[in-house]
């Protein structure tokens, strides 16, 4: 039985990753278990300078799920590359994703050429697509012309594969996909989380200090397997599947509809052994469902294969 | 921080919309007063972040409010069932900072992890003050056991239905070492601003994980950023920003 996928040349023992956002820099729950049983790991979203975030509450629950506003946290790439990275090295030998954030071209650029220049990093994630920042972030990523030219000058600026991360926020996602792979991406991340809202009834104001935040858990699942179907069938690069998954029947279901790899996000809040658990119970499910190479379904449910 | 499997022993109403829950359970990682557990409930996505009141000999006190419909289900559990709880989460209160008479200040719920933290202090020789406030006498829950640990209790009610009429920082005493307090943020802004000396203050927000993996409780401080749940809940005073 062979668990390993690869992306854009990168090999990964198995497909599951966590997701950025979800798993800080790897050593919270490295004091858990061993973490280098994960396939990688995205690590907390990067801007160039350092970012506080959104005001609190920054969290709100929903069915299934959860909303959150944290608006990209970080300590700002050269924090990270001093304090960050040193830490997450210690628990973690392989090659890591690094999730990139921004606000102007430019900066998404300056930031990624001092990750791609990290030996612990095997692919950079840019991150055009978190609902939670204003000027910035989302608005990258529902225009596929401004989509295109950050993975354009990204592209141009580092040696490392470069996976583009969609929002779901748009009318139709297949646009931003073929734009992005138009542009040179190696790969597309998807999905991020999509916007959403909950209001107290008790005092009649939104729960979040933010008023919307982006929702995510096995809530948000159905309409990411979705929207990873359509991508699949108008790109022709590697995509990494995310939303809602929680167990190793849904990273089945994800490659079938497209992924190549997958990561998971929510589940990780709740349960910090889920990546461990997936990725355990991974070998059994395969056994029951008669796969023998977990990339040779990836796409599986798509017609003609 | 652990994740483990604890059965409900008791769970009953001690005061209007507070219950205490007694579980049984792996409690090695439940060391330090002040810090606090996440408890999974039936249906709900994300866990429901409780502070200690006390542990021991493998039996988990947790007091609690009903304030949405979370809590409201726990307050049904029956004794026997199966919860999963993450424990030893937060950095909970610093005993060695204590002084010779320290004070303990709380509000509503912010008192039960002020049960751990009396016990551990008096345990060291410590001459423990303890200042609660409630808004009613239907709300007060602790202070009795509070004193058979051996503490001096005061009690304000905002009603006057029992103790002081006012609030907790009305009936602070004139002199202590240190001290900590617990409690809704208005309060802990007044006691902030009572105390003279220095002290600690345990936070409450919104949490998403509880283990510092989010961000979703960030706080600013004089320090610089804080996850409430991992660099906190527990500030001191000289780090908080009001």
């Amino acid at each position: 039985m062979d668990m390993s996928v690869t992306l854009s040349g990168v090999r990964l023992d198995n497909p599951v990753i966590p997701a950025s956002g979800t798993f800080g820099f790897g050593y919270e729950f490295a004091e858990l278990y061993d973490i280098n049983i994960l396939g990688s790991l995205s690590f907390k979203g990067t801007t160039e300078s350092p970012r506080y975030g959104n005001p609190t509450p920054r969290i709100a629950e929903i069915p299934q799920g959860l909303i959150n506003s944290v608006g990209l946290q970080n300590p700002g790439v050269r924090g990270v590359i001093e304090n960050e990275l040193p830490r997450l090295k210690a628990c973690f030998s392989k090659p890591v994703i690094a999730n990139v954030g921004g606000f102007s071209v430019d900066e998404y650029v300056s930031c990624a050429r001092l990750l791609d220049m990290q030996d612990c990093v095997g692919i950079l994630e840019i991150n055009i697509s978190c609902p939670n920042v204003h000027g910035g972030g989302m608005s990258f990523g529902t225009s596929p012309k401004a989509a295109a030219q950050v993975t354009q000058a990204v592209k141009r600026a580092v040696k490392k594969p470069v996976y583009i991360k969609l929002t779901p926020n748009v009318t139709d996602v297949t646009e931003i996909a073929r734009a992005v792979e138009q542009a040179g991406a190696d790969g597309i991340s998807m999905i991020n989380t999509l916007l959403g809202m909950r209001i107290d009834i008790k005092s009649k104001k939104p729960v979040i200090a933010n008023k919307m935040g982006g929702m995510s858990g096995p809530c948000i699942f159905p309409l990411a397997l979705r929207m990873v179907y359509q991508v699949y069938e108008a790109v022709k690069i590697p995509i990494i599947g995310m939303g809602g998954i929680s167990r190793a029947e849904d990273v089945i279901e994800m490659m079938l509809a497209g992924a190549s790899a997958v990561q998971v996000g929510a589940a990780n809040l709740v349960d910090p052994f889920a990546c461990k658990n997936i990725i355990e119970a991974l070998p059994a499910a395969m056994e029951k469902y008669k796969i023998d190479r977990l990339c040779d379904i990836v796409g599986g449910a798509h017609d003609g294969n | 921080m652990k994740l483990a499997e604890f059965e409900i022993q008791t769970n009953k109403k001690i005061a209007r919309d507070v219950f205490e829950m007694t579980l049984c359970g792996n409690t090695e990682d439940i060391t330090v007063p002040g810090s606090f557990v996440n408890v999974k409930l039936d249906g709900f996505f994300l866990r429901r972040p409780i502070s200690v009141c006390d542990v021991q000999d493998g039996v988990l006190t947790l007091i609690y409010k009903t304030v949405g419909g979370g809590t409201e289900q726990m307050s049904t559990y029956p004794a026997g069932k199966r919860l999963s709880l993450l424990t030893g989460l937060g950095n909970g209160f610093d005993v060695s900072l204590s002084g010779e008479n320290p004070l303990l200040v709380a509000g509503g719920v912010g008192a039960p992890p002020m049960y751990l933290l009396a016990k551990r202090l008096i345990g060291q020789g410590k001459t423990v003050s303890v200042a609660l406030g409630f808004n009613s006498v239907k709300d007060v829950f602790l202070a009795d056991r509070l004193e058979r640990l051996g503490a001096a209790v005061g009690i304000a009610t905002v009603d006057g239905s029992m103790g002081k009429k006012g609030f907790v920082t009305d009936i602070l005493p004139q002199s202590y070492s240190y001290f900590y307090a617990c409690g809704p943020e208005p309060m802990l802004r007044a006691v902030y601003r009572a105390t003279a000396g220095e002290g600690e203050l345990s936070f409450e927000e919104r949490m998403g994980c509880g283990f510092g993996a989010c961000m979703g409780c960030t706080c600013k401080t004089l320090a610089g950023n804080k996850r409430i749940c991992k660099d906190g809940p527990v500030l001191k005073k000289s780090e908080v920003i009001f």
